[in-house]
């Protein structure tokens, strides 16, 4: 499929309707429960309708790019947990990628595994609490996402077993992983893994065929395939949209190559879709859990990482798929220990170009579910 | 409610001997009223970074902020009584939360979350980062951590009953602030250029003694960005 170079832009009445009223302006944010964080929307309403919308950020801008060049490789590994704060292990996988392939480190075979299985649980843990959250913006308040923190405070009991804390795990290493995970901590995950599809169907009964939700948001927020594309989404958002794209397919990254799994895709590109794909996207990441915790071999934990992390000048860029997208860390080395740019490209922000896009001519209601349908995080999209 | 003219006489003294002195009826109802409002403590709904999903897992069924009477998350500042501050502030977002602060009701409490909170926690080099909430708003509890565990927030949240249990009277005395005339409202700072001015709020924080083994927040001889 040929990209399509031009996007059409969409008009709508702006300007006196027929009552003679006014555009009335609205600053949604940074303080509002439905935001995600502090983000602020300046939407321009005709009655309901969203005629206008400029999103606003940098309430959370905390300088980790500009801290992260300031301090030795190793250091900035806790600061990756603070950028996607639901989803640490995958956060620092891929910042130990790129590092990686900045200086070309072994991975032994049992730590690629245990990377696998925290990445997933970490999936887990990030698309329930996010159907929680989406649910909640759509009016049922508290109870869809009591269900999701249950499920959650289960995995992070596994990580805080595993690595001492429950958010800021700060587990994985360059070339490897912490620590080996005690004993006892397979026979629980296994435990945890096998009773989530249980979790799955309760979940799925109370939400998937509600009637609310089919009327709220199906139809609401389309991006096409093409629209998709050129705005360079990715994750579940781009695969709403009906985009065969995943980068643990396209990459292999890891070990990805040796498990059996689907990517779900979806066919409209709206609220629904994105919804459904992170529900199918859960049961496939319980699928590659179970194979992965099956085919765990003895071993070493850590390849032979240097001492003294001093890459040659180069550059690398490591990406993996993260819960929310393709979550990617450009270093460039000048020969120092201390990186001489640390960029990260993260997912939410620049899933988050499409919002404006989404939310013209629907109502102020709808835009409340269209972002929380894009999954945004703002420690991530501020950094 | 005429709550009675307190401000002629000590505050009341909650001690058996005290309570004796005082009168058992007006002692009595200061009691019933700080324990009914220390246990119907109705925080903010909002969320800063890191820390408010922590916030929200002490919502969850495990650890059932409920049982303590603070599970009534409440979106509208005018409607609520305590300020969990849960997360890094910035510069961009200090005037805000001031401005929220001040349209809070009396009587109105702060805890905060968190090492950002606090002083601005691991990100305390960065440019953008306010070095502690408490710069421009009293806090109450300070509670470390990052981010803390539900637990924490849940002692924290115990704490904060303890001191609300403690205050003195129903009337307007000088001895608690919250029961001042109208209610506190601090000035709100201004992001001029690359900094807040004014750097913070003499009213309620005060720079600390210079410590010479330290420069800039940063031991001594290392860099500050
Ligand atoms: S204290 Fe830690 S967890 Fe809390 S907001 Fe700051 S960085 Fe995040």
């Amino acid at each position: 499929m040929s990209p399509v170079q031009t996007m059409p832009p969409r008009s709508y009445h702006i300007g006196k309707d027929d009552l003679g009223a006014d555009i009335l302006e609205v600053a949604m944010g940074p303080h509002h429960p439905s935001t995600h964080g502090v983000f602020r929307m300046d939407l321009k309403l005709d009655g309901e309708t969203v005629v206008d919308l400029k999103p606003v950020f940098g309430y959370l801008h905390r300088n980790h790019e500009k801290i992260a060049e300031d301090i030795t490789y190793p250091m900035s590994m806790p600061f990756t947990d603070r950028l996607d704060y639901l989803c640490g292990m995958t956060n620092n996988w891929a910042y130990a990628l790129s590092a990686e392939k900045l200086i070309e480190i072994k991975v032994p075979e049992r730590a690629e595994y245990i990377r696998v299985i925290v990445a997933e649980l970490t999936r887990l843990v990030n698309h329930c609490l996010l159907i929680g959250f989406f649910v909640n913006d759509l009016g049922a308040l508290g109870t869809p996402l009591l269900y999701a923190l249950r499920e959650r405070e289960k995995i992070l009991d596994l990580f805080e077993v595993l690595s001492g804390a429950r958010m800021m795990v700060n587990y994985i290493r360059f070339g490897g992983v912490r620590c080996d995970p005690p004993d006892g901590w397979l026979k629980e995950c296994q435990r945890i893994v096998d009773a989530f599809p249980a979790f799955l169907d309760e979940y799925e009964t109370l939400l998937t065929e509600n009637e609310i939700i089919i009327a709220r948001a199906q139809n609401v927020g389309v991006v096409t395939r093409e629209e998709a594309i050129n705005f360079s989404l990715t994750g579940p958002m781009l695969r709403a949209s009906g985009v065969n794209y995943d980068i643990r397919k396209v990459d292999r990254y890891g070990i990805y190559d040796r498990f059996d799994f689907k990517v779900p895709i979806g066919g409209h590109g709206d609220c629904y879709d994105r919804f459904m794909v992170r529900m199918l996207e859960m049961r496939q990441s319980v699928k590659i859990l179970k194979q992965a915790i099956r085919d765990l071999p003895e071993g070493e934990i850590m390849g032979k990482a240097p001492k003294i992390f001093r890459p040659a000048p180069g550059e690398a860029y490591g990406r993996i798929e993260a819960p929310k997208g393709e979550l990617g860390f450009y270093l460039i080395s000048d020969g120092t220990p201390i990186p001489y740019r640390f960029k990260v490209r993260p997912p939410s922000f620049v899933n988050l170009t499409a919002l404006r896009h989404m939310c013209l001519g629907h109502k102020v209601a709808d835009a409340v579910i269209i972002l929380g349908s894009i999954d945004i995080v703002l420690g991530e999209v501020d950094r | 409610m005429n709550s009675p003219d307190l401000s002629d006489q000590k505050a009341v003294d909650l001690s058996p001997e005290g309570t004796a002195k005082a009168g058992v009826i007006l002692s009595s109802l200061v009691w019933i009223y700080n324990w009914s409002r220390s246990n119907s403590v109705w925080p903010l709904l909002f969320g800063w970074a890191c820390c408010a999903i922590e916030m929200i897992g002490t919502a969850g069924s495990r650890h059932d902020i409920a049982r303590f009477g603070a599970e009534v998350f409440r979106p509208s500042p005018r409607q609520s009584d305590l300020m969990i501050v849960s997360g890094t502030v910035t510069k961009k977002m200090a005037p805000q939360v001031v401005r929220i602060y001040n349209q809070m009701p009396e009587p109105k409490y702060v805890i905060a979350m968190g090492a950002c909170a606090i002083s601005g926690g691991p990100f305390k080099q960065g440019y953008n980062v306010l070095k502690g909430i408490d710069r421009y708003i009293p806090v109450d509890v300070y509670l470390p951590g990052c981010p803390p565990r539900p637990e924490a927030l849940l002692h924290s949240l115990m704490t904060l009953q303890k001191q609300i249990k403690r205050q003195k009277s129903l009337g307007r005395t000088i001895t608690n602030p919250a029961y001042g005339e109208g209610r506190r409202i601090y000035p709100v700072p201004e992001l001029r250029g690359d900094d807040l001015f004014p750097p913070f709020n003499p009213e309620v924080w005060t720079p600390p003694a210079k410590n010479p083994n330290v420069e800039d927040g940063c031991p001594a001889g290392r860099k500050s960005v």
